[in-house]
């Protein structure tokens, strides 16, 4: 099973994803250059965090023009599991691979801090080992993770059930003060219609290992691959 | 001497100086050969008051690899690979404009490192700021947090610590000094020089503006009213272009492609030139025609001096160029062949083929200055040593006091600080931010690294040779608590001007301690940075010799932090309260006092304690450990409780053995801050052989108490002083700092 973790020239999680993709998790992992136009033979596509060109126009603005994603797009279009982390959900916001925006955090910080995420759905293929209410620890790091939608748009997201993790207090309710950024009903991580693109703000690949204070990321790598075992779908990319 | 006065007196160069430079060029210098000379021999560049006592500091050891004169230290941690850090101030551009000021100090530490050939993997800040009730102090802290979080977050390089001061000193003149640490292989370090006549050099990365030219002087003189028109001397910072400078230049210097490498930082292209050439014993001729700008018109003068921040010179084999170009321009940087290495030893500058200036490179470098400033101690030391004890109100009792330190922002939890900073990105931080020493795993091997800043500027200020002995202790046993061996230093000394002789005084006795420190604790210091002339109005700052200290974990799993884990544990003193309260948090916060003697430090004591703690660690003997800093014995213990989930601690300690401040009764026990002191939680099971341990090293140790219940109980021999609600300590000193900085405007 291999990964490809996306490039940009401002990416500063590419190394943390590849590492915990192949030295926590034991995959395969290759990074693609932003200037690529093909992916390779590859069965997931990360899309890490950082400030991809530098993100002093909007956070991943410039990145959705890099030549790279007509083939993430082709990729997710062909239904290849594509996730989307941090700068990586932003940039999914900005190429319209997932709807709404991010503005900036309420308190117009940037906060870094471990918070707690409640699982929603279990039928993307990024949460499929999870159960439904489980509440996972795992970092955040951003200035700009403030999720916003129209009413109409985040109502189309509840009906058709494609919020995948919201931010929750220690007993898993979404409350204010849970909530780390303003974003609205606590929103950290959403799909697409597809349920094969899933972006969220957290960092899950910073939460692979005991010794860095987390491994309750794992099972969003867990997922992909039990995922792919079971659909049989490893390879997608190589069409 | 042709020139006009008026003319040296804006470039702050002597009449002295000027004849120097005749000499040394055996002519009359043009105007911009004038100010290539002023930024070179500029305080900040030159380190022509300090030079005379940086000399006399410890720089070798087994360990080291690259000691002071280069862009970094370097120290050996094994498995082949080497640790290459260094602490920098940016003090005076974070006064007249915090964000930009604070962040561009961050890239240039950043750029330091990366031009060694490490990748960076750390970042530290000491910072110093004035009180919290004054509007332009809140607009500085928020300004210079927000610029340090801004560039490190969008380099992706982690903060993962450092240690926050307030005093009134600082209102006119903060610090923000910044640490950075980088991993390379220990082969491969690239140094700042020149060889190879023939060989082109390389300009790369941002354009060149008009900015920052004259940062390094302007570095070098005192601060009044008329500072903030320096403004345009404050360069603007870009941590992408940085970034992709940082990624272009490690995949560069992989490729053995490169002979030398020196980031453009104060004074700008002229030092890198002169540094480079003069350390290689070679001539460097560039044509600053071929410079990439971003203004017009600009005159060799201003591309010379300009300090335009993300600008790196590569002295590139030749026949090897198109390989080099070819890496530059996968990252869209500019990569342009501006000069070539020459034989003649001169630094030699064209403008389209017309020689602008030429100057030996020896003479912008070696040769510049070295003063032997007078110095004298000041006057009224003796009234300084005492403590007024009759002149004082009453003071509070204890259980008061203990609370209102918890309040004080120097004590208070920094976590409205540190959340702003991104201190988990590359995934090796293992003691979090705030939770102790910061301490990062080395990946691909078992080991980690510790790192701490560390400086009391009020023990500096009542005696400097103390106050830098006890800083370099600190920052040492900080290491160590986190279970690391301290294996190298690296320096900050940020004093008031050196042409008063007792700023020079406080300056000369503070490297001579921290010599002394060094030797003792065998702790060799790698490279540093001193910054001079911060004053504002003729008021110096307090003498703030910030240490930064690097420690060696043999296995990341024994690292440890401050916080109890659990419940039942035993708590145990390793050192002595010996009451010690000159200088104190408490005499400042309770009395509002700057008075006394600092405490005594017995460098023996300190040396068998910090490898105590490592041996207790390593072996797992331990389950956490703290020092006692900053309101002292009662201030640490809370510190273990709090971020442990509500785990309090009950304990009860002998009063203090000395009597230096008796007529303070309890406090001086529970806040007096000696030194050589770590609170330690031991298994039940290994309490008996822990004690064991200690005694057999001489190191004193208690058992005082256990970790548990859900209060912060202190007795003093049998009668309780402090019995407070943990959650109402820990909302204490949880929000005070954010209160104080976001409540007011």
């Amino acid at each position: 099973m291999t990964f490809a973790v996306v490039v940009f020239p401002g990416s500063n999680c590419d190394h943390d994803a590849e590492y915990a993709i192949r030295h926590a998790m034991g995959h395969d992992a290759r990074f693609v250059w932003h200037k690529e136009t093909s992916l390779g033979d590859v069965d997931v596509v990360v899309l890490p965090g950082g400030f991809s060109h530098g993100d002093y126009l909007r956070t991943g603005a410039i990145a959705r023009f890099s030549p790279i994603m007509a083939a993430v797009r082709a990729f997710a279009e062909r239904g290849g599991p594509v996730l989307g982390i941090c700068n990586g959900f932003q940039i999914l916001l900005e190429c319209g691979m997932l709807p709404g925006a991010m503005l900036r955090n309420r308190d117009v910080t940037f906060h870094c801090e471990m918070v707690r995420l409640r699982v929603e759905r279990v039928d993307t293929p990024f949460t499929r080992s999870a159960t439904v209410g489980q509440v996972l620890r795992i970092p955040i790091a951003h200035g700009d993770g403030n999720y916003f939608a129209p009413p109409e748009t985040i109502a189309e997201l509840d009906a058709a059930s494609r919020v995948v993790f919201r931010y929750v207090d220690a007993a898993g309710e979404v409350t204010e003060a849970a909530n780390p950024n303003g974003s609205i009903n606590g929103i950290a991580g959403i799909t697409n219609a597809a349920r094969n693109v899933v972006g969220l703000m957290p960092h899950p690949e910073r939460a692979c290992q005991d010794v860095v204070g987390s491994a309750d990321g794992r099972v969003v790598f867990e997922s992909v691959v039990a995922s792919l075992a079971e659909r049989g779908t490893v390879g997608v990319g190589a069409r | 001497m042709t020139v006009d006065p008026a003319v040296l007196e804006r470039h702050g160069i002597t009449p002295g100086e000027y004849e120097r430079i005749v000499r040394l060029m055996g002519r009359e210098p043009n105007l911009t050969e004038l100010g290539m000379f002023s930024v070179m021999w500029s305080e900040h560049c030159s380190y022509k008051s300090s030079r005379v006592h940086l000399r006399t500091l410890p720089t070798e050891g087994p360990r080291v690899l690259q000691g002071p004169g280069e862009n970094a230290g370097a120290v050996d941690i094994g498995d082949g690979l080497a640790a290459v850090f260094k602490i920098e101030s940016h003090n005076h551009p974070s006064f007249i404009e915090p964000y930009q000021g604070a962040a561009t100090g961050v890239g240039g530490i950043i750029r330091d490192i990366f031009t060694m050939g490490a990748r960076p993997i750390a970042l530290l800040d000491a910072l110093r700021f004035g009180r919290l009730d004054s509007r332009q102090t809140r607009r500085i802290v928020r300004g210079v947090v927000a610029g340090i979080g801004g560039y490190g977050n969008s380099i992706g390089i982690p903060t993962i610590g450092g240690e926050v001061m307030f005093d009134d000193s600082y209102a006119g003149n903060p610090l923000v000094n910044v640490f950075c640490l980088g991993i390379a292989p220990r082969e491969s370090l690239v140094r700042g020089r020149a060889s190879g006549v023939g060989n082109p050099v390389y300009y790369v990365g941002a354009k060149t503006g008009r900015d920052g030219i004259h940062g390094a002087t302007m570095a070098s003189a005192e601060f009044d009213e008329k500072s903030a028109e320096k403004r345009p001397a404050v360069q603007v910072g870009d941590p992408f272009m940085e970034k992709l400078l940082l990624e272009a230049c490690l995949e560069v210097m992989a490729t053995d492609a490169v002979v030398g490498v020196q980031d453009m930082g104060a004074a700008g292209l002229t030092c890198a030139t002169s540094e480079t050439g003069s350390r290689g014993g070679v001539g460097v001729e560039i044509d600053v025609s071929l410079v990439p700008q971003r203004e017009t018109a600009m005159t060799p003068y201003e591309i010379m001096l300009s300090e335009s921040q993300e600008r790196m010179l590569l002295i590139v084999k030749r026949g090897r160029e198109a390989e080099v170009e070819r890496i530059f321009g996968k990252w869209d940087l500019h990569a342009v062949e501006v000069g070539q290495v020459t034989g003649d030893g001169l630094l030699r500058v064209k403008d389209r083929g017309r020689v602008a200036a030429e100057i030996p490179n020896l003479a912008l470098t070696d040769e510049a200055p070295v003063y032997q400033r007078p110095f004298a101690p000041p006057a009224g030391r003796a009234t300084l040593a005492t403590i007024p004890v009759r002149e004082m109100a009453a003071s509070p009792v204890p259980a008061e006091a203990f609370l209102a330190l918890l309040g004080s922002p120097t004590v208070a939890s920094k976590r409205w600080i540190y959340r702003q900073y991104d201190y988990m990105v590359r995934t090796n931080t293992i003691v979090l931010a705030g939770m102790g020493a910061g301490v990062v795993r080395v990946k691909g091997t078992s080991r980690a690294l510790a790192m701490s800043v560390d400086a009391n500027g009020r023990f500096c200020y009542l005696d400097p040779r103390a106050g830098a002995r006890l800083a370099l202790a600190e920052s040492a046993r900080n290491v160590a608590c986190a279970g690391a061996l301290p294996i190298g230093a690296t320096n900050c000394l940020n004093f008031g001007n050196p042409e008063r002789p007792e700023i020079m005084w406080q300056f000369a006795e503070a490297v001579a301690g921290l010599g002394e420190a060094c030797r003792a604790l065998d702790i060799p210091i790698t490279g540093g940075n001193v910054s001079l002339y911060n004053e504002t109005d003729g008021r110096a700052v307090l003498p703030t010799p910030v240490i930064g200290v690097v420690g060696l974990i043999e296995d990341a799993s024994t690292a440890r932090g401050r916080v109890f884990p659990s419940e039942g544990l035993e708590i145990v003193l390793l050192g002595e309260n010996h009451g010690e309260l000159g200088g104190s948090e408490w005499l400042a916060t309770v009395h509002g006092l700057l008075r006394g003697v600092p405490p005594a430090l017995d460098l023996a004591r300190e040396g068998a304690l910090i490898r105590l703690l490592v041996d207790l660690a390593s072996r797992d003997r331990i389950r956490s450990a703290h020092d006692c800093a900053e309101g002292g014995f009662a201030v640490a213990l809370a510190e273990c409780c709090f971020d442990s989930g509500g785990i309090g601690a009950a304990v009860d300690v002998p009063a203090a053995a000395g009597t230096a401040h008796a007529a303070f009764g309890v406090a001086a026990t529970l806040f007096g801050e000696s030194a050589s002191r770590a609170i330690v939680s031991v298994e039940p099971a290994r309490l008996a052989e822990v004690l064991a341990a200690a005694k057999s090293v001489g190191v004193p140790a208690a058992r005082i108490g256990r970790t548990g219940g859900a209060a912060i109980r202190i007795a003093l021999a049998g009668r309780t002083e402090i019995d407070c609600a943990l959650a109402e300590a820990e909302a204490r000193w949880g929000d005070s700092l954010a209160a104080g900085l976001v409540g007011a405007a």
